[in-house]
């Protein structure tokens, strides 16, 4: 029997090859000139890379997770629920913790200053989430499908509807920012952001499926999108 | 289904209306915390050495004492309950955020190794697909020359790693994270 050294510390998995978009990525034009061009340094997990901010005791306000909700009326659009569930790379829920949303309204128009689409604004609709997830890892958000809207990348460039997400794991490198698209979304094999992920599994991991369970009868149509984070390496006890 | 990790998307120009608007951290330690106290400006610019306006910077650190508020933290050491360890804001058009904090205690590195005072960056921006991870350690500390992490840095690229006090305000530091070019800064892969 091994004496357990309480001074070690679990190194967080890497992800396997291909599964992570790169850091440089030119058809993506505005990451010309801001990817680095050396090498990233390998550095073997610290105390300060397995801890991070958490968010138990975080201030959840009651609409914050129910974006139809936060303006004296209903904003336009098509209603959706949108739940998963948060897991790490060992198939483990994470729970309690924060992920926070973002996205254009329904004529895909940030609520943004410096959004210069000429779409229309929807006074009922700011676009902006958050919520924790459960003792089981799950969260739910109620909002509208955002639309999709024209930008500067390359000639009659559009990005695909989606719905950017920002989750807090365990650690400080677990952290995830990412987008959710939606299923048979043609603007998907056109988009540089999209298809800089190198994998197809990994593209489709992207991708939402639409759920007829959670869809509510004459009320809002329901998507599945469950986020895998990084999680521990295996400890020598747990096989 | 299987439990690869969900890739990294950009943050896209627009952040701000789900991270920053109203939820920007810009107070990692509160006037009360223990310990020395400091601000600490970091700059972000791009390729042409142009500021970014439409970046983020998060910023985690133990505190005085060297102690992260983390169960993972093995350490007999307090936590402050007037620090938080975490800040977060978006670049303004000079491509620059400025965080009020104390100085981390050092924390234990690999082996018996210590690490010098270290804060832990992230930054995202439209641009960039996954947020890069650097730190910024503090010039002229004498710990520097043991740190571990910096061993594995190439001695020439170091200094990228360094902020540098401000001359003209006691306590202020300046860190800037040059995306690419000549002085690049030092990216993990963590």
């Amino acid at each position: 029997m091994e004496v357990v050294n309480e001074r070690s510390i679990t190194p967080y998995r890497r992800c396997p090859p291909g599964s992570q978009p790169p850091v440089s990525h030119p058809a993506y034009q505005s990451n010309i000139l801001r990817s680095p061009k050396r090498p990233l340094i390998l550095l073997p997990h610290t105390l300060s890379e397995v801890t991070g901010p958490l968010y138990g005791q975080a201030s959840i306000r009651e609409a914050d997770n129910d974006l139809t909700r936060q303006h004296p009326g209903e904003p336009l659009g098509e209603r959706i629920i949108v739940t998963g569930r948060l897991l790490d790379s060992n198939g483990r829920p994470v729970p309690s913790a924060l992920i926070e949303i973002w996205q254009a309204n329904a004529s895909g128009r940030y609520a943004h200053a410096r959004d210069q689409h000429p779409a229309p604004l929807d006074p009922n609709f700011t676009g902006c989430g958050r919520t924790m997830t459960d003792e089981n890892g799950a969260y739910r958000f109620v909002t509208i499908k955002p639309g999709a809207y024209p930008w500067f990348n390359h000639y009659n460039a559009w990005r695909p509807a989606h719905i950017h997400l920002s989750i807090f794991g365990r650690a400080f490198v677990t952290r995830l920012v990412t987008q959710m698209y939606f299923p048979g979304d043609p603007l998907c094999a056109l988009d540089p952001v999209f298809q800089a992920v190198p994998d197809e599994k990994g593209r489709l991991r992207l991708v939402s499926r639409f759920d007829l369970e959670t869809t509510q009868p004459n009320w809002a149509l329901g998507y599945k999108f469950d986020i895998v984070l990084r999680g521990p390496e295996a400890t020598p006890f747990e096989g | 289904m299987d439990f690869v990790p969900t890739p990294s998307q950009t943050v896209g120009p627009f952040f701000r209306i789900g991270l920053t608007e109203k939820c920007s951290v810009a107070q990692i330690a509160q006037p009360e915390a223990k310990g020395e106290r400091i601000r600490l400006t970091c700059c972000v610019l791009d390729g042409e050495g142009l500021p970014i306006f439409d970046s983020m910077v998060e910023i985690w650190q133990a505190n005085a004492e060297g102690k992260y508020n983390h169960p993972e933290d093995w350490q007999q050491k307090a936590v402050d309950p007037a620090f938080l360890g975490f800040g977060r804001m978006g670049t303004d058009d000079d491509g620059c955020c400025e965080f009020e904090t104390i100085k981390p205690g050092r924390v234990p590195g690999p082996g018996d190794t210590v690490q010098a005072p270290h804060l832990n960056l992230a930054v995202y921006a439209r641009g960039m697909l996954r947020q890069l991870y650097t730190r910024v350690y503090f010039a002229g500390d004498a710990a520097n020359g043991a740190d571990p992490v910096l061993a594995l840095v190439p001695a020439e690229r170091r200094e990228t790693l360094l902020a540098q006090p401000d001359p003209s305000r006691l306590g202020s530091w300046r860190f800037v994270i040059q995306l690419q070019g000549k002085q690049e800064t030092v990216f993990f892969d963590v």
